[in-house]
Parts: structure tokens; C-alpha cells; sequence
């Protein structure tokens, strides 16, 4: 301050500026890229949804509103269905399973605390397609799991374990659960050890203390989990391509087939929306859920 | 308290879950034999036709291409996105945005750009890729160094500006230093996230450059081949290298902050 | 009623308690005071069933209660971070114990409803304990554990979290509320005026095991190990042999105390502070130059260089002293304010 020798307005006027050029150096270049390919982007999405398809793909820029009213179409809406259904039972099992799991690493000491963490996440860090891929070998006529079950003589000949619903959903708790695990166990963790202890001394048995103390205070985690596997699952296209042997399709392949082979870019994009308003419906209900805890 | 012992079931069940694909398919890239499924005793034969494969040599130049430059990118922009957001507004709808690639689903991204790309009438090719990687990858440095700017010290940066420091200089003397291991961090997440990137590249790539991922999503859907394991047994050793000597350098970094 | 016989307790190398046996009568105000790391947690969280000893046995009213699972003791803890539900409001978290033993809706609002008047809280039922200041939280976790009227009511460090004036106001609340429900308390405290105010009796832990045994007054007046001398109160200690008349120093000669050991068994003596007397020049026991003089308002302390002595001794003095740094003093005390202690 004391180098500047101008009046006043003046100093005012150049900290005013010295703050506007912060703010385009800063902010200006990621702004706008995020402007340009994402914005954009995704409004260039939504827009298609109220227009025609071209007869070879691309668009006519005609009002219409048959994109939604196919979306309601018995055939589609089943299969929105059926993909709320697939990623809500991957992610209730992913729970069932990642809780027992994450409240145990919580109560580990230190050390192994963070190897527990570290080989939760190592699977998630490798590449998907080679983990959706195991399981192809493992899962087929003559893989592992077939060729246990003969050995053990609990089968005379390899069941159909590939290329059905309940493969599309191992596939996806195997792909997901890690993003279970973490908000779990960070939940958990937090969770002051005492107010067990204050739970038992008052009387309560460790069910009881479970439903109504370590339950609802790890809510937000339990949510947080269920989201993360959730939103990935129910637009999952890879998972049911390359497990569910095409028989049964994902609101996810729906999408990408509009792009990719009918060329339906309006109903594609119809689709899409329906998915994001899904996730933003999850979304703002964990939210409200965090905010209340 | 002590009686958690059924615990231990699910928890177990858990890692074996998660590690039996994971073992069955390095076991299986050493099989001597031709079929993936049946062990039929050692060899390193796959790994010899793997290294003869051009598809896949020429699809791991095109994703180093693809990570490394997105991930350049990403790191300058990110850095300088969250600098901006933490500290030059207070817009709760700018953060948002900064954070909106990391949540939406890949699926929504790709398709939104194959049809901005088309709309604009770009070629399709790895600089399309680069740029849609860019996206998400610039979410998480962004995320990553937002983080450490909320609990790194202000009054450090007023300090500097207290000694007649100009606000770059303050910039790359204080704030960059400070900043560092929350930027590496975060490119190094960018970076593994594009080498692993399969949806979006799936979209935004032209036919003729093909992504690592996307050759292997090629070869997984004609069918299971012996070569693969080997391939995956590989991916797989330089994600585990990855993952561990990240974790050593963060608690180095965490150590010495 | 409570009797706890020949307990120990090891983690690792540590042994947290060692052969501790105490005995606590019913409706007694029992506290169980030492420096942190003496055990005394340990041992309270035995009596509440989070831990289990590696020896020894605890009865009350002659039932055996380590065989009983935490949750089924008529034990009460009231936490010394309070652990508060903070999920419930006020009334839940009180009500939580009384709708574990499965009692009607009614009777459960009456006890909540007459517990929360008995602890001045009954306008905040509906606040959650985020809402609470450290006092008001403090009734909470107290209303929480006496609500169950337990036989026996634990207490962890109760005023610990709390600021001076607070706390002055909670220890005669907490003697009220003891006097009105008359149930047993044990508190655990390292703050010695707390457990002074506050207790029928004391026991003094260090070190996993237990020192002395008594009474406030008596413990201050009569402590009975060296480390009680030293723990409790300020004291001057000096070292020596018994002798008729108190303690043979070996700088400091014959120093007056009420001797009641054989002689030349090596013994300590200690004089508390405010029980020495600042003479002329040539009387007394000492002689010695002042070093410091602080005035705490209604008391001064005086440090008094002695020669022989490394540390000065510590007198105290009624409202300000006329004394000044360096001037020459001689100390003196009755024969009963010494009090010997076997070494």
C-alpha cells in the first residue's frame, strides 16, 4: 500500500482490476474448455431430444415430441426397468457384502488397516475390461468354477453360469464394490467407538445397538456407497455386452446402439436424459439425507 | 465387542472375491497349452506372441499418446481451475461445474462429445480422444488440488504479499510449492484414468486409432484367447506398481508436510 | 455392596492394574483418583464390562458381575466425552436405557420427563446435543445414566470437559443429585480437588495399584505412602531416619514431626505448606533467604531457600505477606503437622 502514491479511487480501481485479471487467468481457461466440450456437448444433447431423426441418421430440426412418448413404449421402458432393477440388486448385495467388510477394516489395527484399504482398491485400479474378462474364463463351460464343481462331484456336467442376469450382476458388484467399500468404511471409521460402549451400558444388545446407533449414524456412508454403485452400474453397456451375451440388454446398450447402429441420435439422446434425471433424483436424495444426519 | 468373529466370513469372502479372477488369470497367461481355460503347465509362449501383436503395440502407442498429452493438459488447466475456484469466487455453481465430468456417467460424456464432434464437423482421431480425456481428467486434479488448497495456509500467501510480492510471484514461489504433491497427485490420477479409459475413447476415436482398451475390447468380444491373459497379467503388474508406489509417495509427501 | 478382589490387568508389557482389591459401600460417593496411565480407567471400564481382567473378582451385593455381558449389568457409566446419541434429541438419548427393559410408553415419558427436571433440562427435550452448550450436555449424559437408576453409577472424568465456573457449579450439583437418588457413585478423576470435593472416600492409584484408602481429610492430613505425600496437596517433603522427636535430617538436623515409627527407619516427613510458620530470624526449625514471593489473593506463597536442601521450601500464607525476596526467615511447624511416612 505504501508504494502507491495515486488518490484513493484510483488504488481502488487498480486492486478492482488486479482482482478481474486473477480471475480470467485463473478461471478463464478451464472455464471455457469446460464450456466448450462439456457444456456444449450436453446441450447439443438435450436439444436433440425434441427433434426428428434424419432417415440416415443425423437430424431434422422438426419440433416433436415422439422421442418421449417411445420412451414410454412398453419394449423400452421395460428395459429402463429392468436396469434400475440389475443396479439396484448389484448394489444391495455390494452392500450386504461391503459393510461386514468395511466395519471389520475399521476396527483393525493401524498397519493392517491400511493394507485391507490398499487391497480393496488394487482391483479397481486395473484395467476393467481385463476384470469383466476373468470372469469369462472363470465362468465358462470348462473354466475354473465349472471344473471345481465336477471335481468336488457336485455336477456331472458344466452349468450355463455365463450369458444370464445373475452373470451381468456378479459382473457388476465385482466391477463396483471397492466404491462400496471406501464411503463405508471412512463412515465407519468416524463413527466415536464409545457411543457403542454408551449403547451397550445403557442395555442394548449388539443387534440392537447395530439398528439404532451404528446404523444411522453411517446413513450418509451407506448411501454414498449405494450412489457409487449404483450410478455406474445402471448405465453400464460393457458389463451386460460382454457378460449377459447380448440376451439381456441395459438401458446402457440401448444408448449406445442408437448411436453406433440405428443412428437414432433424438432417441439416444432422449435416453440419456432419462439416465441423468435418474442420477440427479439419487443424487439429490442423498444429499437431502446428508444434510439431515 | 468380541464376538465379531462372523465377521470374518463376509470380509474373507470379500477378498477372495476379489482376488480369485485376478489370480486365475495370471496363472493362465503361463499355461503352456492353447486353451484358457485348462492349465496345462508353464510357458511364456503368450507373452512371445503377445510382443508380435501390432494391434496391441500399436493401440498402447495410441493410449501413452492419449494419457500423456490429456494428462498434461489436465494438469495446467486443473491447477490452474482450482487456484480460481478457491480462491478468485465464490460461486458455488462454478465448483459445481468443475466437479460435473467426475459424476457423470462416461457413457453421457461420450455420446455428448461423438455428437458435438460430429456437429462441428471434426475429424475423429486421437486428438478427439485427447481432448474428451481432458474432461474428466481435469475434474480430479481439480478435485485433488481444491483439497489441498482448503487446508493449505493462507496466511502463507498473505505473508508473501505483506513482503511486496507481486501476486505472481506469490503464485509460483508460495502457492505452486505448496500445491505440488496435491498436483502430482492428481496427475498422476489423470494419467491412469486415461490409460484405463475404454467407454469414451469407445466414442471418440476414429476406427484406424484404436486405444489399448478398445483392442481389447475387440479381442475379448471374438472370443477368449490364451494371449490376452498375458496381456492382462501385464496391465495388471503395471497397474499394482502403480497403485503401491503411489500410496509410498503420498505417505512420503504426507510425512514430510 | 461393590467388591472388587485381587483384579489384574496386563496389555502387552503394560500392566495396567495389579492385584487391586477395594470394597464400596452402598450409597457411598467413592472416587478413584491418580495421574493418567495409573490404571483407574482400566478398572472402571471393567466394572462396566468393556474390559475383562486377567485375574480377580468383582461382586455386587454379593452377585458376581464380571460373568454378565456389559449390556445386562445394573451398571451405569456416565462417559467422559459424554457420547451422546447424536442422532436423538435430549429426550430420546434419555430414554434410550428405559425402552431397552421393555417398560410401557407412559412410564418411560415420566421418568425421561421427571429426570430431565431433576437435571434442570427439561426446555431442551426437543434439542439435539450439537444444540447443547458443555454444561447442558453434561446433565444430559448424567439424566442418561441415572435415568436407569443403576445400582451403581460410573462416572469418567464428569467435570473434565468443563470450563472453571461451570465446573465449581456441576460438583454441587452432582453432590445433590447423589444425595437425592442415592445411588453408589464412582468417579474417576485425576484432578484431586475435584475428587476432594466431590468424594466420601478415596482411593489413590499410581501405577496399577492402589496407595491409600481414605477419607478427604484424612488423606490430606495423613497420607500414608510417599506418593500420596507428593500427589496430594502441595507438601514440603524432607528425607531421613525416624527419631523421637520426628525426622533426623542429615543436613538439616532434627526436624519436629509426629513420629510414631521405630527409630533410624528410614522415613520421609512432610509439612504442607500452610502449616509452617514464618518466625524471626533466630527461632524456628530453618533458616533460610527468600527466593519468591507470589500472592494468589487470598493466599502468598513463599519460597524459601534452605541450605542443605536443593529445592526451597513452599510456605503459605494467609492474604499478603510482608515478607521481601531476600530477606533472611526462619521456618517452624508444630510437632503434629509433620507427618512421618516410611521410606
Amino acid at each position: 500500500m505504501t508504494r502507491s502514491t495515486g488518490s484513493g479511487a484510483s488504488v481502488r480501481s487498480r486492486a478492482r482490476r488486479s482482482r478481474a485479471l486473477g480471475r480470467l487467468v485463473f478461471l478463464g481457461p478451464g472455464l471455457t474448455y469446460l464450456i466448450v466440450l462439456l457444456l456444449i456437448p450436453l446441450a447439443l444433447l438435450i436439444s436433440f431430444t425434441v427433434f426428428r431423426r434424419g432417415r440416415f441418421g443425423g437430424i431434422v430440426y422438426e419440433l416433436t415430441a415422439e422421442n418421449f412418448t417411445r420412451l414410454f413404449d412398453p419394449l423400452y421402458l421395460g428395459v429402463v426397468i429392468g436396469s434400475l432393477r440389475l443396479a439396484a440388486i448389484a448394489t444391495l448385495i455390494a452392500l450386504l457384502v461391503g459393510y461386514p467388510t468395511a466395519y471389520l477394516i475399521a476396527q483393525l489395527p493401524q498397519k493392517w488397516k491400511t493394507i485391507a484399504l490398499v487391497a480393496i482398491v488394487l482391483p479397481f485400479w486395473t484395467n476393467f475390461l481385463v476384470r469383466i474378462y476373468a470372469w469369462i474364463i472363470l465362468l465358462s463351460g470348462p473354466g475354473l468354477v465349472n471344473s471345481t464343481l465336477m471335481d468336488l462331484g457336485l455336477i456331472d456336467k458344466p452349468l450355463e453360469l455365463l450369458y444370464n442376469q445373475g452373470t451381468i450382476v456378479t459382473g457388476l458388484v465385482y466391477s463396483y464394490l471397492p466404491l462400496m467399500v471406501l464411503p463405508l468404511y471412512a463412515a465407519i471409521e468416524k463413527l466415536d467407538p464409545q457411543l457403542r460402549e454408551a449403547s451397550a451400558n445403557l442395555g442394548a444388545g449388539p443387534v440392537r445397538t447395530f439398528a439404532s446407533v451404528t446404523l444411522p449414524l453411517t446413513l450418509p456412508g451407506v448411501l454414498t456407497g449405494c450412489l457409487f454403485v449404483f450410478v455406474p452400474s445402471f448405465g453400464n453397456f460393457i458389463i451386460p455386452e460382454l457378460l449377459g451375451g447380448g440376451r439381456s440388454i441395459m438401458v446402457g446398450n440401448l444408448i449406445r446402439d442408437q448411436f453406433l447402429k440405428s443412428r437414432d441420435w433424438p432417441f439416444g439422446s432422449t435416453l440419456a436424459l432419462a439416465l441423468i434425471a435418474v442420477l440427479i433424483v439419487l443424487l439429490l436424495a442423498q444429499a437431502w439425507s446428508a444434510r439431515r444426519a | 465387542m468380541r464376538k465379531s468373529r462372523l465377521l470374518y466370513v463376509p470380509f474373507w469372502a470379500t477378498y477372495v472375491f476379489l482376488y480369485t479372477p485376478i489370480v486365475v488369470l495370471v496363472v493362465m497367461s503361463f499355461n503352456a497349452g492353447d486353451s484358457p481355460y485348462v492349465y496345462e503347465g508353464f510357458s511364456l509362449e503368450w507373452y512371445g506372441t503377445l510382443a508380435k501383436n501390432a494391434a496391441i503395440r500399436e493401440g498402447l502407442v495410441n493410449t501413452l499418446i492419449v494419457a500423456v498429452g490429456s494428462t498434461v493438459l489436465a494438469t495446467v488447466l486443473g491447477t490452474l481451475l482450482a487456484v480460481g475456484l478457491a480462491r478468485h469466487t465464490r460461486s458455488r455453481a462454478l465448483d459445481a461445474l468443475g466437479m460435473l465430468p467426475a459424476v457423470l456417467p462416461d457413457l453421457v460424456l461420450g455420446i455428448g462429445l461423438l455428437v458435438f464432434y460430429a456437429t462441428i464437423k471434426s475429424t475423429l482421431g486421437l486428438h478427439s480422444v485427447l481432448l474428451a480425456h481432458t474432461v474428466f481428467g481435469m475434474a480430479f486434479v481439480t478435485a485433488v488440488v481444491r483439497t489441498r488448497l482448503t487446508h493449505a495456509d493462507t496466511s502463507l500467501e498473505e505473508a508473501s504479499r505483506d513482503l511486496g510480492a507481486t501476486p505472481f510471484t506469490t503464485f509460483v514461489r508460495i502457492t505452486l510449492p505448496q500445491l505440488a504433491p496435491g498436483i502430482l497427485a492428481g496427475a498422476l490420477l489423470a494419467f491412469t484414468l486415461s490409460i484405463d479409459e475404454f467407454v469414451i475413447a469407445f466414442f471418440t476415436a476414429a476406427p484406424t486409432t484404436p486405444t489399448l482398451p478398445i483392442v481389447i475390447y475387440s479381442m475379448v468380444r471374438f472370443g477368449v484367447t490364451p494371449e490376452i491373459n498375458a496381456l492382462a497379467t501385464l496391465l495388471l503388474l503395471v497397474s499394482f506398481t502403480a497403485v503401491i508406489v503411489t500410496q509410498r509417495m503420498t505417505r512420503l509427501t504426507e510425512s514430510l508436510s | 455392596m461393590l467388591k472388587i478382589t485381587g483384579v489384574s490387568r496386563r496389555f502387552g508389557d503394560v500392566t495396567a492394574l495389579s492385584d487391586v482389591s477395594l470394597e464400596i459401600r452402598q450409597g457411598e460417593f467413592f472416587a478413584l483418583l491418580g495421574p493418567s496411565g495409573c490404571g483407574k480407567t482400566t478398572l472402571l471400564r471393567i466394572l462396566a464390562g468393556f474390559e475383562s481382567p486377567d485375574e480377580g473378582t468383582v461382586t455386587l451385593d454379593g452377585d458376581d458381575l464380571l460373568g454378565q455381558a456389559a449390556h445386562r449389568r445394573p451398571v451405569n457409566l456416565m462417559f467422559q466425552s459424554y457420547a451422546l446419541f447424536p442422532h436423538m434429541t435430549v429426550a430420546k438419548n434419555v430414554a434410550y436405557g428405559l425402552e431397552r427393559e421393555r417398560l410401557g410408553r407412559a412410564e418411560v415419558r415420566g421418568r425421561v420427563d421427571e429426570v430431565l427436571q431433576k437435571v434442570g433440562l427439561e426446555t431442551m427435550a426437543g434439542r439435539r446435543p450439537h444444540q447443547l452448550s458443555g454444561g447442558q450436555r453434561q446433565r444430559v449424559a448424567l439424566a442418561r445414566a441415572i435415568v436407569k437408576r443403576p445400582r451403581l453409577l460410573l462416572l469418567d472424568e464428569p467435570l473434565s470437559a468443563l470450563d472453571k465456573k461451570v465446573r465449581a457449579e456441576m460438583q454441587l450439583e452432582l453432590k445433590r443429585l447423589q444425595n437425592e437418588v442415592g445411588i453408589t457413585f464412582v468417579v474417576v478423576t485425576h484432578d484431586q480437588e475435584e475428587a476432594m470435593s466431590l468424594a466420601d472416600r478415596i482411593a489413590v492409584f499410581n501405577a496399577g495399584g492402589v496407595e491409600q484408602v481414605d477419607a478427604p481429610v484424612e488423606l490430606y492430613e495423613h497420607p500414608r505412602t510417599p506418593f500420596v505425600a507428593g500427589f496430594v496437596g502441595a507438601n514440603n517433603i524432607f528425607e531421613g531416619r525416624a527419631c523421637s522427636a520426628g525426622l533426623a535430617g542429615e543436613e538439616l538436623g532434627i526436624l519436629p514431626g509426629d513420629s510414631g515409627l521405630p527409630d533410624g527407619t528410614p522415613a520421609l516427613l512432610a509439612v504442607r505448606p500452610e502449616r509452617i510458620r514464618l518466625d524471626g530470624e533466630d527461632k524456628g526449625v530453618l533458616g533460610g533467604e527468600v527466593v519468591d514471593v507470589s500472592f494468589y489473593g487470598g493466599i502468598s506463597h513463599v519460597s524459601v531457600q534452605v541450605s542443605g536442601r536443593r529445592q526451597p521450601v513452599l510456605v503459605a500464607t494467609q492474604g499478603a505477606t510482608q515478607v521481601q525476596t531476600g530477606s533472611k526467615v526462619a521456618l517452624g511447624w508444630a510437632e503434629g503437622d509433620g507427618v512421618l511416612i516410611p521410606q
